[in-house]
């Protein structure tokens, strides 16, 4: 086990006295309660954590926080691993095992450092092109080497949740200015929510000594968060939660949060959510959500040991660690000067402060000269020396941007590099806006507020933490007067003023003396490896947009989506093109912030909840006898039902055969039902159905097409005229909701004067069809309410009355061209009712079918299934249903399209019957029809078999098809080329097979 | 004459520090005058520029684009290449695209990375598979490469998918094109932009149109942020603003612009080899070269030009994703955004003449639009070059809205690209 | 994602309503009378505007009622709500 080499003898927000094993690349470590996994391998002096993507270089850490591109890790194992964590953010937990997916030892990939004159940006493009069958190979090499961890091979087994919130006020960011904004609306009374993607409240504090200096309110700043964090807290209204980021703004201010419930402490236990997604609806946003510190450019600055400035103190004051013993500080600025001050006070030597700009002075250069740190003004790293650790530095003097004079190489182990502050403007950004760059500040700002929404601290440029917490309080309270609220009176936390700031002087690549072609590699962008010579290279090759350059270079697509390194890109490229940076613009700001997890984005949404299952009242007795299901829309319908070890078509013809000869009788509730009122009904549905409904008599039904304007069928069912001014409809099953809206849009937005409403009654009927020769006498046997008698009850007529004791309405319809009787009754009496018929028939032989039987009986009808036998492009004169449309109607929806020129022209397909020559042989469903099955391809084709099945009745296999005026070729043979290479010859008949003359249905 | 390029060049541009590069492009500025204006530098619009200049030696030419060039929908899809469309018009359209992809890399001397490594269209309904397998026939009797795979082919090639037959809704089988694939979606665009400058045309960026000018009945040009440009022809290519340009030409349009959105996770070593798509469940999904799950989600019901759009279908197409692969629950979403797409009613393009003379469109690409580059503007430079559409695109008239000849695609495509 | 004003229920989230496209397209009074050409226009043709957008949605998991919303298709802000021939309950901001 290796030592804490690193670890400070004190200090930190660690807890020392829990002391916690984790295993890093099969070698165990310890660190404290408090760390995150980066804090701790430094703290155990493990400087090379990764290695970059394309040249294998080794890597270290960079930042502290999500910025961080090169410490990604693989963390657990088997089916709870989770890919491409970053180190930074990775709270450590007892037994955390991590890993990378580099070689951090000798890597024979490090030969492409040594190649990598031959892998500039774009280079992919340029070759791989010859011989074209290998490209799959070079692909495959490619895909190899690309990637960072590794997906999951196991199914999850973790739970993840949504949970819907809204709230008054939703600060984002827990830091100074955050904290001061939730306290002054909270204090008013309003409904905050408060979230950081850290573990703890504070932000930029918790990267400072927490010392009185820094005191705000006359309290130390660990005291004042704490303080802070428990008035919220115990504020009825106000929740504050950490671990939560939030990673996306979208429109009218719904803001998406990952709040991690279980990562962090190495899982969810039995019962527990590991993540949970927050959909939160805010009426108004603050967002203070920092800044992040950008490294300055300079050759070979990608060596371990080279990092932010920022993530230096956060390192030292946060964790207790010191990331080595001898550090160069690299400004442009004056903030890397607390780092020195802070290396300094933890024992730590500064070698030296290296600053671009001439005579610093201002009150941390002071203290730094003071602690007798030696300040290299007017001067420049230009290149770090080391290879698995930076060992020297080589500066040199700076003039107008040029190399002056090469100046000392200083040893060290550590370079803390800040060239200057980026504002955390992506969440502002998401939604369209445009973030506007500010000289004075050298960084993008957020530009004018999005409706509803500000932002405080140092998101907008105010670095200081006393404009900080002014700002945010001042914004929360701006936010709850907005709503109504009374901010209550009182100062903003005061912190001491600042001391004098020297202003930041732009810098963004150092000079090396030599063109960025030849000079050492100045990554820009460490995780894709981007250099300041591939985006010169980019620009000379014309790839001058900022988007151009991102996607020639790669530059920003890291997992760390460029939160380090993009700004400097930008600005080597405005400087390329001899722009300014606000002409060259920023590539889009597009959310997740940090990633979020598949799995806490779907949330309950899997397994049996992916969608909902929906079940007739019948459904038990089905499984219990021994249906097989098919999924109709979100319907769990029964589609055969298999006797002991009987085949498929066993059962079919078993089913179709005891209903064509007995009874059969299926569960036919699934149907879409809709009961239509008011007096306009009538004329309602006459513009609705290709058929009149005007002169229908009450007690009778008639089947009815639906066309969408465009002429063209969309469902079927049938119409029951209930009473004067009530009507009831059935749809298909998966229509049903589609037609209600269908009827609802035109109502209300076509027709609102017509006096009509609909009610949706799908679910609270059940439907049990019996069907067959002996379906009368089982429903007498069941009823004796009703005269089922050929005359009294005529066929497409109904009746009310009594089955098996329940109200029930019996409609005498018929899909299978027997003599049949649906009954509807209340679909909490479904069972009863089935179980009744089934008894009432045993004597008959009956038989319960599914929707396949169903679909044979009905083809052999010739009856239509509308998305079947219908797909959406044809007409009913193209399903030969001329006599479906009402005669006298001047109008209907759909009417005047069936008169345009292609629809009425020659070459429509029309709906036919096909009877293979071989009678054995079922045409597949879905074949195609060709008149020569000779002919060359692409083979001409006249039409397709929309339902095929071998019929039990006929003796002999049918089809459903649509043929090329097919109408006109009865009695000729069309041909379909199977995919094994045979040819089924079939002859083109009427699609009416069995009872022509509608004789059995009307018995 | 640039530098061709190759590992050749390759290497002796590396001697040289890579600083003899030539421009991918020029930048020119605007002539006053050309034979034929392309309205939008995405990939239809280059490659039709290219094929003007290849297949018809029409050189005159300038590309205006109002952004930088393959910045619309062209930099913002998921890749994906097929040809297997149910209807012949559309068959014949995408096969056409789909036999230039495969040459396209050698002829444009830039790799668009075009990978063949199939797409299965899932069927998870008996309709589906009733659906499915017209579609293969029918795109086997037009020559086109497709074969229907059961469950256990399926979990055979592509072993983490869930085929398990308690899911919600079981894989049944599906479709599978093995000469489709992805492709390097910038690259076509700068592949495409690279060749026709070679051949002389002038592509224009930051150069936004903002009238079209008209004679009578006849184009004359176009007016610009960058001046009045005149020609004798001029195509619109702009999906996500086709509606915008047709107004100003005094026209309208069946289309509707929405968008669609797309995501992708954060990198890891191959763990999907190849393109899944799914109707029922409604999502696709492939990993790109660099290791990113590409995830396209579902069509944002409203219209909108925002290019973002509503975060539940981000919800349902990663719930969708999880459902076909469990084992990506774990995995985590980088970026997700938005592109704008053209709809028509029947979900099929436009491509040909407009109601001005000369003036001709191209749009209505719904969500298909990346697959179809090279075709799309193989055909539109044969309609620009002769002032009619080949057999090809003759189908896909504007005037097919009032006759009523619709190649509804709307069940063979839905969503599913 | 959206939050719209239902006229009738208050402010709802986009999920609850269904988009039911353009609005004010009035279905000609007598659709025989037109030429496919004119037909075709009321049938296919759309405004589509990059700007303000006259729209309907129905809040097809609430009220089931279709209203109109004017809504910028670039920022997505929605500028009113309203019911067609009737004054709006709600607050039309």
């Amino acid at each position: 086990m290796s030592q804490q080499t690193h670890r400070l003898s004190q200090g930190g927000r660690i807890d020392r006295g829990r002391e916690i094993r984790f295993t890093f690349n099969g070698r165990e470590y310890t660190g404290y309660a408090g760390d995150t996994l980066a804090s701790a391998l430094l703290a155990n002096g493990v400087s090379v954590i990764g290695r970059s993507f394309k040249y294998h270089r080794p890597r270290g850490l960079v930042g502290a926080g999500p910025e961080e591109p090169n410490a990604i890790v693989q963390v657990g194992l088997g089916g709870q691993t989770r890919p491409d964590q970053r180190a930074t953010q990775v709270e450590l937990f007892d037994g955390l095992v991590a890993s990378t997916s580099a070689r951090l030892g000798f890597d024979p990939m490090g030969l492409n450092n040594t190649f990598s004159r031959m892998l500039p940006a774009g280079f992919y493009y340029k070759t791989f092109k010859w011989p074209a069958k290998s490209w799959p190979s070079y692909e495959k090499r490619i895909r190899q080497a690309a990637g960072l961890g590794y997906s999951p091979t196991e199914p999850d087994t973790d739970r993840y949740d949504h949970m819907n919130a809204h709230c008054d006020v939703l600060v984002v960011g827990g830091g100074p200015a955050g904290l001061a904004a939730a306290l002054r609306a909270g204090r008013a009374g309003a409904r905050v929510m408060l979230v950081d993607e850290n573990a703890e409240f504070g932000g930029s504090l918790l990267a400072e000594r927490d010392a009185q200096a820094n005191a705000i309110d006359d309290r130390s700043p660990h005291d004042w968060i704490a303080a802070s964090v428990a008035e919220l807290s115990a504020m009825q209204e106000v929740r504050v939660m950490t671990r939560t980021t939030a990673f996306g703004n979208y429109d009218h201010n719904f803001i998406g949060l990952m709040e991690d419930k279980a990562d962090y402490r190495g899982g969810p236990g039995a019962g527990e959510v590991r993540h949970r997604l927050w959909r939160v609806r805010a009426q108004r946003v603050v967002l203070a959500t920092g800044a992040l510190e950008r490294p300055l450019v300079f050759g070979n600055n990608d060596r371990p040991g080279i990092m932010t400035a920022s993530a230096v103190s956060t390192y030292l004051n946060r964790y207790g660690v010191a990331p080595g013993w001898r550090t160069v500080v690299f400004t442009n600025n004056d903030s890397a000067y607390q780092t020195a001050l802070d290396l300094k006070a933890a024992g730590r030597d500064v070698a030296a402060i290296v600053d671009i700009r001439t005579n610093p002075t201002g009150a941390l250069a002071d203290a730094a000269r003071e602690a007798g740190i030696p300040i290299h003004d007017s001067s420049a790293i230009i290149k770090a020396r080391g290879s698995r650790r930076v060992k020297s530095v080589q500066i040199a003097q700076v003039k107008y941007g040029q190399l002056a004079e090469e100046g000392d190489t200083i040893a060290c182990d550590v370079v803390a590099t800040s060239g200057g502050w980026s504002p955390v403007v992506h969440l502002h950004c998401h939604i369209g806006s445009k973030p506007q760059w500010d000289d004075e500040a050298a960084c993008f700002l957020p530009g004018p507020d999005n409706p509803g929404q500000s932002s405080a601290g140092s998101v907008t440029g105010a670095f200081s933490l006393r404009k900080a917490l002014s700002q945010g309080f001042e914004q929360g309270g701006a936010a709850v007067a907005e709503l109504g609220f009374e901010p209550t009176a009182g100062a903003a936390p005061s912190a001491p003023a600042p001391g004098t700031v020297m202003p930041i002087q732009p810098f963004w690549i150092a000079p090396t003396g030599k063109p960025l072609s030849r000079g050492p590699k100045q990554f820009v962008d460490y995780q894709n490896d981007t250099t300041a010579a591939d985006i010169a290279l980019a620009v000379r090759e014309g790839y001058e947009s900022v988007e151009h350059v991102k996607r020639y270079t790669a530059m920003g697509f890291g997992t760390d989506q460029g939160k380090l390194g993009n700004i400097n890109g930008m600005a080597i490229l405005a400087s390329l093109l001899d722009q300014s940076i606000p002409e060259t613009g920023t590539t889009t700001f597009r959310p997740a912030y940090t990633p979020v997890s598949f799995g806490s984005v779907a949330g309950r949404t899997a397994d049996h909840l992916f969608d909902p299952e929906r079940k007739t009242a019948m459904h038990d007795w089905h499984v219990q006898h021994g249906a097989l299901f098919e999924n109709v829309g979100q319907w769990k319908r029964p589609w055969y039902y298999p006797k002991d070890d009987e085949s498929m078509q066993a059962a079919l013809d078993r089913e179709c055969r005891s209903t064509r000869n007995g009874a059969g009788v299926l569960d036919a509730s699934t149907l879409g039902k809709i009961e239509v009122h008011g007096p306009d009904a009538n004329r309602f549905l006459d513009m609705i159905y290709t058929g009149g409904r005007r002169k229908m008599k009450t007690g009778t039904c008639r089947y009815g097409l639906m066309l969408h304007e465009d002429g063209m069928i969309f469902d079927d069912g049938v119409t029951a005229k209930l009473d004067e001014n009530h009507y009831y409809l059935t749809t298909t099953t998966g229509g049903a909701a589609g037609v209600l809206n269908w009827l609802e849009q035109w109502h209300q937005t076509e027709w609102p004067d017509m006096d009509v409403f609909f009610t949706f009654v799908t679910d609270q009927w059940a439907t049990v069809a019996v069907n067959g020769p002996k379906s009368r006498e089982i429903l007498q046997a069941l009823c004796d309410d009703i005269d089922f008698d050929r005359e009294a009850f005529a066929f497409m007529t109904f009746r009310e009355g009594t089955v098996a004791g329940v109200a029930a309405r019996v409609f005498r319809i018929s899909f299978t061209g027997e003599l049949a009787f649906e009954i509807n009754v209340d679909a909490n009496y479904g069972r009863h009712v089935w179980e009744a018929v089934m008894a009432a028939g045993a004597p008959h032989g009956i038989t319960p079918y599914g929707t396949e039987t169903m679909h044979i009986l009905r083809a052999e009808k010739g009856f239509i299934v509308a998305g079947q036998d219908t797909d959406g492009a044809v007409t009913p004169m193209d399903m030969g249903m001329h006599w479906a449309i009402g005669k006298k109607k001047d109008d209907f929806i759909g009417m005047r399209s069936l008169s345009r020129a292609d629809i009425v022209g020659e070459g429509r397909k029309q709906y036919v019957g096909l009877v293979p020559t071989d009678g054995s042989i079922v045409l597949p469903e879905g074949s195609q029809l060709v008149n020569d099955p000779e002919a060359a391809l692409p083979m001409p084709m006249v039409g397709h078999v929309s339902s095929s099945y071998h019929s039990d009745t006929l003796g002999h296999s049918f089809a459903l098809a649509v043929v090329e005026d097919g109408r006109s070729r009865h009695g000729e043979t069309v041909y379909s080329p199977q995919v094994d290479g045979s040819v089924i010859a079939a002859t083109i008949t009427d699609p009416v097979f069995y009872d022509r003359e509608g004789a059995r249905q009307n018995v | 004459m640039k530098n061709r390029y190759s590992i050749f060049s390759l290497a002796r541009n590396a001697l040289s520090h890579h600083e003899n590069w030539d421009r991918a492009w020029r930048s020119p500025e605007p002539k006053s005058e050309y034979d034929v204006i392309i309205i939008g530098a995405g990939g239809h619009g280059l490659a039709t520029a290219y094929y003007l200049a290849k297949e018809h030696g029409i050189t005159n030419v300038a590309v205006v684009e109002k952004g930088w060039l393959g910045g619309g929908n062209t930099a913002r899809n998921t890749t994906i290449v097929r040809s297997n469309y149910l209807y012949d018009e559309s068959a014949h359209l995408f096969e056409k695209s789909l036999k230039l992809w495969e040459g396209l890399s050698r002829e444009l001397n830039y790799n668009v990375m075009f990978s063949q490594r199939g797409v299965y269209n899932l069927a998870h309904t008996l309709q589906e598979e009733r659906d499915a397998k017209r579609r293969i026939n029918a795109n086997r009797l037009n020559g086109i490469d497709s074969e229907w795979v059961d469950a256990r082919q399926i979990k055979a090639e592509v072993p983490y998918i869930d085929t398990s037959s308690n899911a919600r809704y079981p894989i049944l089988g599906g479709s599978l094109q093995r000469r489709a694939g992805t492709a390097r979606h910038d690259g076509v665009a700068w592949g495409y932009a690279r060749a026709a400058d070679a051949a002389g045309v002038d592509i224009i960026e930051n150069c936004e149109v903002t009238n079209i000018l008209r004679d009578g009945g006849t184009v004359t040009g176009v007016e610009t942020t960058r001046g009045t440009i005149r020609a004798r022809k001029v195509g619109i290519v702009v999906a996500g603003n086709s509606g915008v340009l047709a107004e100003m030409a005094g026209f309208r349009l069946p289309v509707e612009s929405h968008p669609l959105q797309a995501l992708v996770s954060e990198p890891v070593k191959p763990i999907l080899d190849t393109v899944i798509m799914s109707n029922a469940v409604h999502g696709y999904v492939s990993q790109s070269d660099k290791g990113e799950l590409v995830i396209g989600a579902g069509i944002d019901a409203f219209n909108g030009y925002g290019q973002r759009g509503s975060f539940n279908i981000i919800e349902e197409t990663i719930a969708a994703i999880k459902e076909m692969f469990p084992i990506f629950s774990r995995m985590r979403m980088l970026r997700h955004w938005g592109g704008i797409v053209d709809t028509t009613p029947d979900a099929t393009p436009i491509i040909g003449k407009t109601p001005v003379d000369n003036l001709f469109i191209n749009c209505g690409w719904g969500t298909g639009g990346f697959k179809a580059t090279p075709g799309s503007g193989w055909v539109f430079a044969h309609t620009l070059a002769t002032g009619e559409p080949h057999w090809i695109n003759a189908p896909f008239s504007l005037d097919r809205y009032t006759t009523g000849y619709l190649v509804d695609e709307h069940g063979a495509a839905g969503v599913a690209h | 994602m959206f939050q719209i004003d239902c006229p009738w229920c208050g402010p709802r989230d986009q999920q609850e309503f269904a988009y039911a496209g353009e609005a004010a397209i009035k279905r000609p009074e007598n659709p025989a009378s037109l030429s496919d050409a004119e037909w075709a226009d009321y049938l296919f043709m759309r405004t589509n505007p990059r700007g303000r957008h006259h729209e309907q949605w129905r809040h097809v998991h609430g009220c089931g009622q279709f209203f109109d919303v004017v809504r910028d298709t670039v920022t997505y802000r929605i500028e009113s709500v309203d019911v067609p021939g009737r004054p709006a309950l709600g607050d039309a901001s």
